[in-house]
């Protein structure tokens, strides 16, 4: 006899965010005539959210901890401005700035986590006296000056693109790059997808049923289809996305399937719990926020490179658009559950937000009402969903 | 009006289309203390959330008659202010504000509209601390200043504050040790003679039959019967039977079989002290050996040092200062943290398995597999997912754990399956000696029958086993020696043979006088 076909029930949360994504980028289209939908703008939205998402992959590890880190926006301006005074004034090359940089956002994370980990101090206390002492350091790196313009081959990181092979086509031109890149990320999403559900079968899993699989890629595919052709119509991929596409498949992978990135959940589920199975937390807690340390190194660099400049106050309020992305994309707020695909789909989410209220010219004002209330509503409905199913 | 204080007649529950109650009729008589008896989940908990409004008027069927009258409460209010109070397991004390403040938390004495008249606060709250047999309590002194035992009976206080006339107490000995579970007994027939009425639920059949007139047993959400003391056999067999609707004829399963081997495990010359105060110290010159296939139990009363010890054991998990040696299959081994402790084959499933054993926001699966994943199911650090999924199947089916999936929040398990998969995530790392802190407290009949069988599993496969309980009965039941632990120092040793219960307290009795005798250094 045929053993029955096991299924799984879809994972409507995480579903939830994608389509959340898409209904607000459509209300949005149909409330700026679809000005959000130009290439132009598809390339703005990716370059203007790149820090932000790195940073929200950084935050994610903090708020699985159950914690969150203050600091990261300070840290942004600090590593910024150490780049841009070794290029400006000492005359230095780019490589040496961009090792400064990561150095001392190396520093920073160590500091922060050596108080948090090994001397109890609350991660809150700890990272709030990090950004008052990042903000002030900045200040007076800079003399609350702005230090710029810095050379090209640095902006390349934060406003430059990859190679790019145009063939004419309809008006403008297409990059043919981006179209293979995209065909080939189709193609291995396809591939891994029959991967999982032939492994599935094999071991005997439950299995999603084939139906919600096609839906899920085909959704997938749209979006990976619309999203590279219009860059394509653009100019081509922008160096920002590929420094993204990589670390979202460096701490997806490090989150879901090693031995160090599951501990983290354990220690956020429960800390004694975790301890008592041989997680040694504190060195989780640790390497946490050297981390974070990191990442905001790497966002104070694309942000710097973006801007051609370093000035006092980059990065204001980062902390604030990464903490809320890792919510809106449903990680709990006590710590213990949530993920980085979610992270990078909630900065999106302010994103677009954020994009499409400027297209239709509602002033930064309005728009952090918005982005206030957005945040409140999802995670109301995170904990309300909860609620019911307990 | 009638002999009853309380009448629940024809009560129907329904969560969702499952009724956790059906049809359930409880007589409680004025001034008796009445046992509610019952496995987890056979409805006792929402029986009471009933009675004492948590669950409103209207949101089930059937008739509540307190004092002659019917009564709609729609929350804990309106059930307080008719005299009935509920103290549920969990203590709902503020750890941090005083003895006093907490006796009349949400029931504040005051002045003027909002303003706590501090004087008549502390004067009340010492006549309420009198009852409960108190008075020599300090009133200021904040409430987690005192044990448990002490804060259980401040919780009764509290209800004594609320003029209470029907109390209802939710497992008020599951965190006591045996010595303070009397006292509160204890305290229970006072206030009896006072004319409050009781309802208590317990797990512990001699507590019940020793405090109780008449016992109540719920199964699967409907009652079975009422037994009065007195007039019905009252025997904790004759419950168990109405409990789980069978005859437990074996409590605990016989082991067969198993062919004792050689020493794998040696304890010698173990001190260790207290972690916030080096100069106190909590274990002396332990000695203990333990061999292969063999199942041996550390009893004593709480507080004697048998969690301190196992933890200590387990990777310096508990104290300071630890000194004396450690031998796994004959070879000394320095176990400084959890991981070297599980990698030398020691494992360790602790008491409270919500604080210390469970991730309850993870999955069945994760938590199954969190200890053992360095050891077994990754390469370099990259976890086999397959393997994980393949193993949590495996004991999920062995030890049946009753879950949809691998994938069921464990939170939502009952405490017997949540039980079950702290043991899985045990038995994964492989171990030779396992140490089971109090491996069935709180979990029902059944549950512990299969957690018995379990034990039965490992000595089989040539574990070392080691079962802490302060359930006599069950190391009893369970265990081929057993060491008495006591104030920090093996107090003696009982084989199988000999044990019994009187032995037991006999060795900790003597031991005690031993301590008296050498004039108590401590």
């Amino acid at each position: 006899m045929e053993t029955k076909n096991k299924v799984v029930k879809m994972d409507v949360k995480q579903y939830g965010m994608f389509f959340a994504l898409i209904a607000i980028y459509v209300v949005f289209g149909f409330l700026t005539k679809w000005a959000n939908t130009t290439p132009m703008n598809i390339n703005n939205l990716i370059m203007q959210n790149g820090y932000v998402v790195i940073l929200a992959i950084g935050m994610l590890l903090c708020v699985l901890t159950g914690n969150i880190d203050l600091g990261v926006g300070s840290v942004v301006a600090v590593c910024g401005s150490v780049a841009g005074i070794i290029m400006m004034d000492y005359k230095m090359n780019m490589w040496v700035a961009i090792g400064a940089a990561l150095l001392v956002g190396l520093l920073v994370g160590i500091f922060a986590g050596f108080f948090i980990a090994y001397l109890g101090i609350p991660p809150f206390v700890t990272t709030l006296a990090t950004m008052l002492m990042g903000r002030g350091l900045t200040y007076t790196l800079l003399q609350a000056q702005t230090k710029g313009p810095f050379e090209q081959s640095y902006n390349f990181i934060g406003a430059g693109f990859l190679p790019v092979i145009k063939i004419p086509f309809g008006e403008g031109t297409l990059d043919l790059v981006s179209i293979i890149v995209a065909a080939i990320a189709s193609v291995l999403l396809v591939a891994s997808e029959v991967k999982s559900y032939a492994t599935k079968k094999k071991y005997n899993f439950a299995v999603n049923p084939i139906w919600q699989i096609a839906l899920k890629l085909v959704l997938m595919l749209f979006i990976i289809w619309f999203f590279f052709t219009r860059l394509a119509q653009y100019n081509g991929l922008p160096f920002v996305l590929l420094i993204m596409v990589i670390l979202i498949a460096i701490y997806g992978f490090i989150t879901s399937k090693t031995v160090a990135g599951r501990q983290i959940y354990a220690l956020g589920g429960n800390r004694k719990a975790a301890n008592l199975s041989g997680i040694d937390t504190n060195k989780v807690f640790f390497w946490v926020y050297v981390n974070m340390g990191v990442l905001s190194a790497i966002a104070g660099i694309v942000l710097s490179a973006r801007n051609g400049s370093a000035t006092p106050k980059a990065g204001d309020g980062f902390e604030m658009d990464a903490i809320a992305s890792c919510y809106i994309g449903g990680a709990a707020v006590a710590g213990g559950a949530g993920t980085i695909v979610g992270a990078v789909v909630g900065a999106f989410i302010m994103g677009i937000l954020n994009n499409g209220m400027s297209l239709f010219g509602w002033s930064t004002d309005i728009q952090k009402i918005v982005k206030g209330a957005v945040l409140l509503g999802a995670v109301t409905m995170d904990v309300l969903s909860k609620r019911k199913k307990g | 009006m009638s002999e009853y204080i309380l009448e629940m007649n024809h009560i129907t529950k329904e969560f969702s289309g499952v009724k956790a109650l059906d049809d359930v009729n409880i007589q409680v008589k004025k001034g008796e203390i009445h046992a509610l008896c019952g496995e987890n989940g056979a409805g006792k908990s929402t029986l009471m959330n009933v009675l004492s409004g948590v669950y409103p008027y209207g949101s089930y069927e059937g008739d509540v008659v307190y004092k002659g009258e019917h009564c709609a409460f729609h929350n804990l209010r309106d059930s307080e202010a008719k005299g009935i109070v509920i103290i549920h397991q969990e203590l709902a004390l503020s750890p941090l504000l005083s003895v006093a403040e907490n006796v009349f938390l949400g029931n504040e004495r005051t002045s003027m509209k909002g303003v706590i008249d501090w004087t008549e606060t502390r004067k009340r709250a010492q006549e309420m601390l009198a009852k409960v047999g108190l008075e020599n309590e300090d009133v200021n002194v904040p409430v987690n200043t005192l044990g448990v035992g002490k804060q259980q009976l401040i919780e009764i206080a509290k209800a004594m504050a609320k003029k209470v006339e029907l109390l209802i107490l939710d497992e008020p000995t599951a965190a006591l040790n045996d010595e303070e579970s009397r006292k509160l007994l204890d305290i229970m027939l006072d206030l009896k003679k006072q004319g409050i009425t009781c309802i208590i639920i317990s797990h512990k059949l001699n507590e019940i039959e020793y405090v109780s007139d008449s016992v109540t047993i719920i199964r699967d959400g409907k009652t079975i019967e009422t037994l009065v003391k007195g007039v019905d056999d009252y025997s904790e067999d004759r419950v168990i039977k109405a409990m789980v609707g069978r005859e437990m004829t074996n409590r605990y399963p016989v082991r067969e079989g198993v062919e004792i081997g050689d020493v794998i495990f040696e304890v010698k010359d173990w001190n260790v002290f207290h972690p916030d105060d080096e100069n106190r110290q909590m274990l002396k010159n332990i000695n203990l050996q333990v061999r292969a296939g063999e199942v041996v139990g550390l009893a004593g009363l709480m507080g004697a040092g048998r969690t301190e010890l196992a933890m200590s054991l387990f990777g310096h998990s508990y104290g300071q200062k630890i000194s004396g040696k450690v031998l796994i299959n004959g070879k000394e081994v320095h176990l400084k943290n959890v991981k070297e402790a599980v990698k030398n084959k020691l494992a360790y499933i602790s008491e409270d398995r919500k604080t210390y054993g469970l991730n309850l926001i993870g999955d069945v699966k994760e938590n199954m597999t969190i200890a053992a994943r360095p050891f077994f199911f990754s390469k370099r650090g990259v976890i086999n997912a397959n393997d994980e999924i393949v193993s949590a199947e495996e004991y999920r089916k062995r030890i049946n754990v009753k879950t949809n999936s691998i994938n069921q929040v464990v939170g939502s398990l009952s405490g017997g399956n949540q039980q079950k998969v702290v043991v899985s995530k045990w038995m994964m790392t492989q171990p030779d000696v396992l140490i089971m802190d109090e491996p069935t407290r709180g979990i029902d009949v059944g549950a512990k029958y299969e957690i018995y069988c379990v034990i039965n599993e490992l000595a089989k496969a040539g574990k070392a086993v080691i079962v802490i309980s302060s359930e006599m009965p069950e190391i009893i039941g369970t265990c081929d020696r057993i060491y008495v632990i006591n104030d920090g120092e093996i107090a003696g040793e009982l084989t199988k043979e000999e044990v019994s219960q009187e032995k037991i307290m006999q060795c900790i009795m003597a031991h005690n006088r031993k301590g008296d005798g050498d004039g108590n250094e401590k």
